[in-house]
């Protein structure tokens, strides 16, 4: 048993012998023993079926005796990108997402700015709850209720269209308005939820700032741009990389609850176009390459973006 | 502070602006109550907005003398609760070694730990594991694949490295265990983050309805969310058609409302509760060290 080389410890200690240190701290790795199986079994295991997107899937043979796909294993990233729905699903999973960003992400910055010019601290409690509610529900209830609002003919927002003497809007069945419903429900979910950070970057802001602002006559909105803007700067840098890096993510609940057949050529995204062409259509291998494909991207885009935001003097995200 | 005139005009614009956004967040909901306790006539005839018409309760009584859906809301409420212990005593497992800088091994288990955060498998690749595993089709699928989350374990050894280390060292120097420690001390200060993230796991759970799309085919382990969609879908007609009273469409509106509201409620109920804790939570996650 080779001695420790351990540096200082808390309590000063001689060099202990490894024994020693098992007998106190073996405990710990007990602790640690089942959440690092876990991830073992459901993180790391999965990976070795990757190689599935490098052969040629077979319901008999093991993922290892399977035999390479043609053009040297890359067959399927070969068929997936001519495929017509895939490509599809690639535009649609990058445009969504952009679309988000640029409408979805400035929502909750506005929402904190609104919020910390209240007064009156009771009702800015109880704005915040109603505005954290959207986030707690699921995206199949959502669906309900965007069901009851902008259903054609019965919807509460085209009956009220109607009566007006306006057309009817699909909402829910035209690609376009499709497209918007999807970001509008979007924003209404997590605007509440995801201005708690900034509304935290906001409190941490010195308050002298502003006394000192007020007494050289800065009125509200010069506060707000020169003040508090800068304040959460770092917090607004970190997210939006974040939600840059996350550019070809595909969360699968929001897409595959909202979409119909009608308006799929705007509304199928990789993650629905692996989960109905794999797990519904079987075709294993081409699905396993394409989510390769998304995760390899994904991690490269993390990574560029984490880059920029360092190269712009901020921390980054690690 | 005296505030001039033009101010308290600036203040009240903000409330407004306020109110309106709140009544966003609303509406949807209101419209929704509405139309689960109006009468089907007055659906039909398409005149119910935010405000109940022909009031009555036969949508919510369908529904709670429906075994079907009693059957999956239980069901649904049991995965839940054995969700979020287990998923507690999961992160808090993993949580708390951690926070001990003299674990030999720390920093590989922390880039191992981290990496899963990253870069994940794929959809297909989970779904061969589960059924190498047998897991399709057994409820234990629902319960045992996202068990922890890294995020929240972030969010919890964060909150571990709040408490300061000298109620740590101070018990060691009396000679207790680490579990000891674990047990004694971290678990009971840490109230707080554990309410935060049993709310996240739990709302997770309820809301969760993709693994049972994927993982389950037997209805009977139909969480509420997965019944939920097929109804709203229309879904499974030739039952739903059978069903008593579902021929006049303005009563299959209503229920439909009413079955949206029934899985809506619980989650309604308990997050009000809970808002200074989840904040906090949320902060902590986002400014991780």
């Amino acid at each position: 048993m080779k001695a420790s080389k351990k540096k200082a410890v808390a309590v000063p200690q001689k060099k202990q012998s490894f024994g020693v240190y098992m007998k106190r701290y073996w405990q710990l790795y007990a602790l640690l023993a089942l959440p690092l199986i876990y991830l073992v079994v459901f993180k790391y295991v999965p990976m070795v079926y990757i190689q599935i997107a490098f052969k040629k899937y077979s319901i008999v043979q093991s993922v290892w005796e399977m035999p390479l796909a043609a053009n040297h294993g890359f067959e399927y990233f070969i068929k997936a990108f001519k495929n017509r729905d895939f490509i599809y699903a690639l535009r649609n999973t990058v445009g969504l997402n952009l679309l988000d960003l640029i409408i979805g992400f400035p929502a909750p910055v506005i929402f904190a700015l609104i919020l910390n010019e209240l007064v009156f601290k009771r009702f800015k409690k109880v704005v915040q709850t109603i505005a954290y509610m959207p986030h707690f529900l699921s995206w199949v209830i959502i669906y309900g209720l965007a069901l009851q609002l902008f259903a054609p003919s019965n919807g509460l927002i085209n009956m009220v269209l109607t009566n007006l003497g306006f057309e009817t809007i699909p909402f829910l069945n035209e690609s376009k308005h499709w497209v918007g419903t999807y970001i509008g429900l979007g924003v209404w979910q997590s605007f509440g939820w995801n201005s708690i950070v900034y509304l935290a970057a906001i409190a941490g802001i010195n308050q002298e700032l502003y006394e000192a602002a007020s007494v050289d006559g800065a009125g509200r909105f010069k506060k707000m741009w020169h003040i508090t803007l800068p304040g959460i700067k770092p917090t607004i840098v970190v997210l939006l990389v974040m939600n840059l890096g996350n550019i070809l993510g595909s969360n699968f609940d929001r897409p595959f609850a909202l979409q119909n057949n009608l308006v799929m050529d705007v509304a199928n995204v990789i993650s629905t176009f692996v989960y109905k062409n794999g797990i519904k259509g079987l075709q294993f291998s081409l699905t396993t390459a394409v989510g390769l494909f998304q995760s390899v991207v994904g991690v490269f885009f993390l990574l560029l973006a984490n880059w920029i935001a360092r190269k712009l003097g901020e921390r980054g995200i690690w | 502070m005296i505030k001039s005139k033009s101010a308290k005009v600036g203040d009240w614009i903000f409330v407004l602006i306020c109110i309106l956004v709140s009544a966003i967040c609303l509406l949807p909901m209101l419209n929704l109550l509405a139309r689960s306790l109006s009468g089907s006539d007055f659906l039909i005839r398409r005149e119910v907005y935010l405000w109940p018409k022909g009031l009555n309760f036969e949508a919510y009584t369908t529904v709670l003398s429906d075994m079907k859906y009693i059957r999956s809301f239980v069901f649904t409420a049991i995965l839940t609760v054995v969700c979020t212990i287990f998923s507690l005593v999961m992160t808090t497992l993993c949580a708390y070694p951690l926070i001990f800088e003299n674990l030999k091994g720390r920093n590989i288990i922390n880039i191992f730990i981290t990496i899963t955060m990253f870069f994940n498998a794929g959809t297909i690749p989970n779904y061969l594991l589960m059924k190498a595993l047998g897991l399709i089709n057994n409820p234990l699928v629902l319960v045992i694949p996202y068990c922890m989350s890294v995020y929240n374990m972030i969010i919890m050894r964060s909150f571990f490295y709040g408490i300061p280390d000298s109620l740590r060292e101070s018990a060691e120097i009396d000679g207790a265990s680490f579990f000891k420690i674990m047990t004694s001390i971290y678990i009971p200060l840490s109230k707080p983050v554990f309410a935060t993230l049993a709310l996240f796991y739990a709302v997770g759970r309820w809301n969760g309805y993709s693994d049972a799309l994927m993982f389950i085919n037997d209805s009977n382990y139909y969480p509420l969310q997965l019944l939920l969609y097929n109804i709203l879908n229309n879904i499974n007609q030739v039952e739903v058609a059978t069903q008593e009273g579902f021929s006049a469409p303005g009563l299959s509106e209503s229920l439909k409302a009413a079955i949206v509201m029934f899985s809506t409620v619980p989650i309604l109920l308990i997050y009000p509760g809970l808002q200074k804790y989840f904040i906090h939570g949320v902060t902590m996650g986002a400014v991780k060290e």
